[in-house]
């Protein structure tokens, strides 16, 4: 420390730690050089160093959403700010609090196409909640308090901080995220009363109703989901889940219909096309979800909870909106709900159970286990009763056919113990995100459930988590195939499977090793147990690679273009429901 | 299918903070969204409180501008979005624009009657050409543009729409 006051980097520091900081993921670089020289000079900071700027962020994200606080990453200038893009967005799409911090050229050389400058801000202003270029040393405090504040409000975002060299090695004066907590971004958090009473009042009359709840009730924190659970049980009402609100709502319980959409159960996505009222709490009508929008639950009156303004009739037009956070408005609709003594419709009610009773006999995610040929499903439902009644496992994915199917067949009875990437669906998310849980959580058991291509595109983090004996597990169901690229070329593209075979697959054991974690390998049914009773009891990185069916498929499925009620349950439905060519054009 | 639901012509006023990029954010949400920009334009209006206003002419369907007007909302600099065409449909709209004319002859004498009719002023002459500043709404300033042309070589820059509501109420 200067006698005159805190060099900027000293500033940054103070202004985290201030922030409750107290894990940061970067990779250093020229730029950020001096944020590194204070990092090596202080003891409240833990930093992370990854090995690619890309797993950084989705470090930050798995941290983030794995424990409620903002994700933080530090890179540098040019390629390490751009190599963050791919992870911001994510975090954008899938609402992750995080704030990254990049370094910049010093700010007379702003422009002037200097060695590793990239207008970093220009290039995140569309992937980021919102973005800073810290242009003067006086800014420095109010920035960094602000980046964490909008980064953690309303609808949780990325946030960017660049940070020019010279105002790094700038002298200038601290002051404490008290001086900033009046700012002027403030989101509505207590929904409009007479909005929930109307919302109340149509919750009490359904005749069939269903409760479609998303990743906000997640990002509302745990209390939100005991609020969510409490209501649901009080109505008696069928509950269904999106991508982003795994463990919202305890998926062991009986009014639990399952994930809804594309790939989810037949009975939730039913449920949706046939309700009469559509509580929809913290989900956005997102494309997977809905299906063909025309054709989407067109009877119901629906009630849309949202934080955020524009998802609100942005896809679907709802009936009663309600701006505000999940966990407020809950707890209202539960008050008024008590005070007016509602009671739900009991004979109707009981129809519509039954109704959903004989949808959930179809048995959906039923399969063939194999006797010779481990089916990925089985290698799932056999990591699943390994895992059971522990309450300190999370699981992360990748993206594809095993993301589907962890989201159908693991257990998630908790919020903020399922990461994955569900918006911008990225490749590469699973391993880093797990990396990130593990550091907030050493003790836990962090389990990546991967696919074999998806697992090689941030494979260097194995690196990161050998440095820090971070004991990530690896759950590699090894198709040889880009899964879901050749499920949808043998549904839609007459089976030629153009470049999405996997081929020089590294070996994934010896690759384990290389990287100084365990590698372990099943080809058999008969093996698997042992292999995922080996995988749970090492306390080291493992890579287990169990090999399955390389033609399995991921059923059920919504075709891109149906609608709900034209769900394929399996491959004989396939050739009975050719999909339309307005279908063939959508991703 | 449903019938197309007709598009809607909207004035939309935008307070702002007055900082670097608040300009690329916005045009940045337009053009992401595939939202329309008929015009937009901008200027600092408070100096004190640093405050911008942008005003912006767009198109849609109902849905679409409540979005817009949503999108807009949730950006962090943005202060305030009002919608003049939805909360103060006889709201005052002006544009202005400089016009060259060159032409000579009867055409001349004809292009300074018709800048006479428009109450266009004469911002420079020569020999051979005039600047008009005219201004008026939208529909005006094409009128006059559209009458020059026919009369000889044109050179045009619009201002874009500015916007403000009737009566007392501020936004």
């Amino acid at each position: 420390m200067s006698k005159d006051g805190l060099t900027g980097s000293e500033i940054v520091l103070r202004a985290l730690v201030d922030q409750g900081v107290d894990t940061i993921f970067g990779y250093p670089g020229g730029a950020v050089l001096p944020i590194y020289d204070a990092l090596f000079q202080q003891n409240s900071i833990k930093h992370v160093l990854v090995r690619q700027e890309g797993g950084a962020v989705h470090a930050a994200e798995g941290y983030a959403r794995s424990t409620g606080k903002v994700g933080v990453v530090l890179v540098t200038s040019g390629p390490g700010a751009t190599n963050a893009v791919t992870g911001l967005t994510d975090a954008l799409m899938d609402s992750v609090p995080v704030v990254c911090l990049t370094g910049q050229v010093p700010t007379h050389l702003i422009g002037n196409d200097a060695f590793q400058e990239a207008d970093t801000t220009g290039i995140t202003r569309p992937c980021t909640k919102h973005n800073y270029l810290v242009k003067k040393m006086e800014d420095l405090p109010g920035v960094m308090h602000e980046a964490f504040h909008v980064a953690r409000s309303g609808r949780p975002g990325p946030v960017v901080v660049d940070l020019p060299k010279d105002i790094l090695q700038g002298i200038g004066a601290y002051q404490g995220p008290e001086k900033f907590s009046q700012t002027k971004y403030q989101p509505q958090i207590k929904g409009d009363l007479s909005q929930i009473e109307k919302a109340v009042d149509a919750i009490a009359k359904a005749k069939r109703p269903i409760f479609y709840c998303g990743g906000g009730v997640v990002n509302a924190g745990p209390r939100a989901s005991q609020l969510l659970t409490e209501f649901v049980r009080l109505t008696g009402y069928p509950c269904t889940l999106t991508l982003m609100g795994l463990g919202a709502y305890p998926a062991s319980d009986r009014q639990f219909l399952g994930m809804l959409g594309m790939h989810g159960t037949y009975e939730a996505n039913l449920a949706m096309y046939n309700c009469d009222v559509m509580i929809n709490i913290g989900a956005r009508f997102d494309d997977r979800v809905t299906g063909k929008l025309d054709e989407f639950s067109p009877n119901s009156t629906k009630i849309h909870v949202d934080i955020d303004p524009s998802s609100i009739n942005k896809n679907v037009s709802v009936d009663i909106p309600i701006i505000g956070d999940a966990g407020h408005v809950l707890e209202d609709m539960i008050k008024i709900w008590k005070a007016r003594q509602c009671r739900p419709d009991k004979d109707a009610l009981k129809d519509w159970w039954s109704t959903i009773e004989d949808w959930r006999g179809k048995n959906c995610l039923a399969y063939e286990p194999g006797a010779k040929v481990i089916k990925p499903q089985q290698a799932l439902e056999r990591l699943g009763a390994a895992i059971k009644g522990r309450e300190d496992v999370f699981i992360t994915t990748e993206v594809g056919q095993h993301q589907m199917w962890a989201a159908q067949f693991l257990p998630f009875d908790k919020p903020n113990h399922w990461m994955t990437s569900g918006g911008l669906g990225t490749m590469g998310y699973g391993l880093p995100a797990a990396m990130g849980v593990q550091v907030a959580h050493p003790d836990a058991l962090v389990i990546d459930v991967a696919g074999e291509a998806s697992i090689l595109m941030n494979i260097q983090e194995m690196s990161t988590l050998a440095q820090y004996r971070l004991p990530v597990k690896v759950f590699i169901l090894n198709n040889e195939y880009m899964g879901m690229v050749r499920q949808w070329q043998e549904l839609l593209h007459g089976g030629r499977y153009s470049e999405s075979y996997m081929e020089s697959l590294p070996d994934f054991v010896k690759l384990a090793e290389s990287f100084h974690a365990v590698g372990l390998r099943a080809t058999k049914p008969d093996e698997l147990d042992d292999v995922i009773g080996e995988m749970l009891e090492v306390d080291r990185p493992v890579i287990a690679d169990i090999m399955v069916d390389k033609a399995e498929n991921c059923f059920p499925m919504i075709p891109s273009g149906a609608a709900h009620n034209e769900m394929l349950l399996g491959p004989d439905d396939q050739v009975e429901k050719p999909i339309s060519e307005e279908g063939m054009v959508l991703v | 299918m449903t019938a197309p639901v007709a598009e809607e012509r909207h004035t939309i006023s935008v307070l702002v903070d007055n900082e670097p990029g608040v300009l690329a954010r916005v045009i940045g949400l337009f053009s992401g969204r595939g939202y329309n920009i008929e015009s937009l334009t901008v200027a600092e209006v408070d100096r004190g409180s640093s405050l911008s206003r942008i005003t912006v002419v767009t198109t849609g369907t109902p849905m679409v501008i409540v979005q817009i007007k949503a999108q807009l909302s949730r950006l962090v600099p943005v202060r305030q979005v009002n919608d003049l065409t939805e909360e103060n449909p006889h709201h005052i709209e002006t544009e202005l624009a400089l016009v060259k004319i060159v032409a000579s002859g009867e055409q001349r004498v004809e292009a300074l009657r018709i800048a006479d009719i428009f109450n266009a002023r004469v911002d420079d002459t020569t020999l051979q050409s005039f600047v008009f500043r005219v201004a008026g709404t939208s529909e005006t300033v094409d009128r006059f543009i559209d009458l020059m042309r026919a009369l000889g070589e044109t050179d045009i820059a619009r201002t874009g729409v500015v916007a403000i509501a009737r009566g007392a109420d501020r936004t």
